[in-house]
């Protein structure tokens, strides 16, 4: 029996868009301080997955325990990192002041000493306190997610959601966005989302996969699947560490229940 | 040179009451299209504005004739414009939030409505109604109580922004990530739709509803070029407005040509020379980096 508090738990739910559903029958939880992949090809629903974690959407059934409590209530508590914000270049705005942004209030202007202090120290987390009064424009794509990174971690947050933190990076940015996750594992909650669904980061603790269909059902559901350690490693999600890099070979129809793994 | 003179001579004579007034107006608009058309500019809601711009002479017209006829004697054009501005904003807003579809459909929609509408009313409004002043400004038009109504909502639009500026930052640049924040992103949306309706009923009495648009927008847009952030490129706005206003201003005066238009093109005329001066260097650059490679 497991006794580490669950961060996340999924029971029951199901979402669907207008009359088509797109989750259906979703049950899995994430422990505190585990780090964990959400694998699923394009369209599978890993978005929608997302949104409701995030609170952005409302699942029609089920629930949604975010640290014990609906999601809305509880997303603060999650430093987010999206894929590829729909980001405007010419926008005039400062590394410095995007990863401020992160500990943004509601309504509330007050704290900027404060923000501003967390956001210089969340800089180092990802080694880019150098770049800080540099216009966001002027980085690279990988520099721009290590700052997106930087503002997710802003704010100390008990839970880190990467969705798509590797696409269009290079392997230096690739390598120090690891670095720093390695520094957070363990005491932070990490789920990353990615459609790679062969190879995840040796950080990975649990893996589960979206994208199958129960008999019956249209709505997709998710399923977790065991981690091996490949033979022949590839250099990939800041592989050349010290731990072996686990590897999850799936067969075409890897999306059925293991079940049975860490029931909580 | 003897017209600048004369120029500068009309602003303190007391005989020529609307070129001070026009002054002022200029500068009290500068500020609306400042701070709001940097909102307007990054929040990318511009065609947005443009169809509540255009839809206010619905309303103008509506109660020119309702005043005319005697139907709501001393209904004034503005109040025709405000309710129109702020039906056409909630219209458009409530589209822009919810339909998941002909959302461009219905903005256009609103945008020749209200102008046919407008138009309509004014062709059987008794005496003889211009349209032009409305849609081009007139100077002439200007009066005291506008410069009030001007500065309230100057100092409203300066107290919302300074009080809300995080939060109007993080859902421009990133709505998704604002919302997460707890920010309440919709109401935020709503509240600059609304505040954008009424500043443009304000400011088409200087350059027109056909060219408010170009005034929210312009300024701000050459500001972005060298801003380093929002509140630089409000603030940057403003001056380039008060200068382009100033320019329009006198230079209507010395050519006797429509000042509105002229403040049109003074700001179009700078903000494409910067874009086309900033595209030669970056050009320049670029070549001079690949012939030291080659």
């Amino acid at each position: 029996m497991n006794t580490v508090p669950i961060a996340l738990r999924f029971s029951q739910v199901a979402f669907s868009y207008d009359m088509l559903p797109v989750l259906e029958d979703v049950n899995f939880h994430l422990h505190v301080g585990e780090f964990s992949a959400l694998v699923g090809p394009n369209g599978s629903g890993k978005t929608t997955l997302l949104k409701l974690i995030l609170g952005l959407e409302q699942s029609q059934q089920g629930e949604i325990l975010l640290f014990g409590d609906q999601p809305k209530k509880n997303r603060s508590m999650i430093g987010y990192v999206p894929q590829h914000i729909t980001y405007d270049p010419t926008f005039p705005i400062s590394v410095v002041e995007v990863v401020r942004m992160g500990g943004v209030l509601s309504t509330s202007r007050n704290g900027r000493a404060e923000r501003n202090k967390a956001a210089l120290a969340a800089l180092q987390q990802v080694a880019m306190e150098e770049l800080a009064q540099r216009p966001y424009s002027e980085l690279s794509g990988g520099q721009r997610r290590r700052v997106l990174v930087a503002r997710a971690l802003v704010t100390g947050p008990k839970m880190l959601i990467l969705d798509e933190p590797t696409a269009n990076m290079d392997a230096e940015s690739e390598k120090r966005l690891f670095d720093t996750l390695r520094k957070y594992k363990g005491k932070t909650t990490i789920l990353i989302v990615t459609h790679d669904m062969s190879t995840v980061s040796s950080l990975t603790d649990r893996v589960f996969c979206i994208g199958a269909q129960k008999p019956g059902q249209k709505g997709r559901t998710v399923v977790q699947h065991t981690l091996e350690p490949m033979k022949h490693a590839p250099e990939l999600y800041g592989g050349e560490a010290l731990r072996v890099l686990h590897d999850v070979e799936l067969p075409a129809d890897y999306c059925t229940l293991d079940g049975g793994v860490n029931n909580g | 040179m003897d017209n600048l003179v004369g120029f500068f001579s009309a602003l303190a004579d007391p005989a020529f009451p609307f070129v001070r007034n026009a002054l002022f107006a200029g500068l009290l608009s500068s500020i609306l299209f400042g701070v709001l058309g940097a909102v307007v500019t990054v929040k990318r809601i511009a065609g947005l504005a443009g169809a509540i711009s255009h839809a206010v002479l619905g309303g103008i017209g509506i109660a020119l004739y309702l005043s005319a006829t005697g139907k709501v004697p001393g209904i004034t054009p503005m109040m025709g414009a405000i309710v129109f501005a702020i039906l056409a904003a909630a219209i458009i807003g409530v589209v822009s939030l919810k339909a998941k579809q002909r959302e461009d459909t219905v903005i256009q929609a609103i945008w020749a409505i209200g102008m046919s509408i407008g138009v309509l009313f004014m062709a059987k409004t008794p005496g003889y109604t211009d349209p032009s002043s409305y849609l081009f400004g007139n100077i002439l038009l200007i009066s005291n109580q506008d410069l009030i109504l001007l500065f309230v909502l100057d100092v409203v639009v300066i107290l919302l922004a300074w009080r809300f500026y995080p939060q109007i930052e993080a859902t421009s640049f990133d709505e998704e990530f604002a919302q997460v924040r707890g920010i309440p992103t919709q109401k935020v949306f709503l509240l600059m739709l609304t505040i954008t309706a009424v500043a443009v009923v304000l400011l088409q009495t200087f350059v027109g509803i056909v060219m408010v648009i170009a005034m929210l927008t312009l300024p701000a847009g050459t500001a972005g070029y060298w801003a380093k952030n929002l509140a630089a490129m409000m603030g940057l706005g403003t001056l380039f407005s008060a200068l382009f206003s100033f320019g329009g201003l006198a230079a209507g005066w010395l050519l006797d040509v429509p000042v509105g238009a002229m403040v049109v093109v003074i700001a179009g005329g700078v903000f494409l020379g910067t874009a086309a001066t900033r595209m030669l260097v970056s050009y320049g650059k670029r070549r001079a980096l690949h012939n030291d490679k080659g």
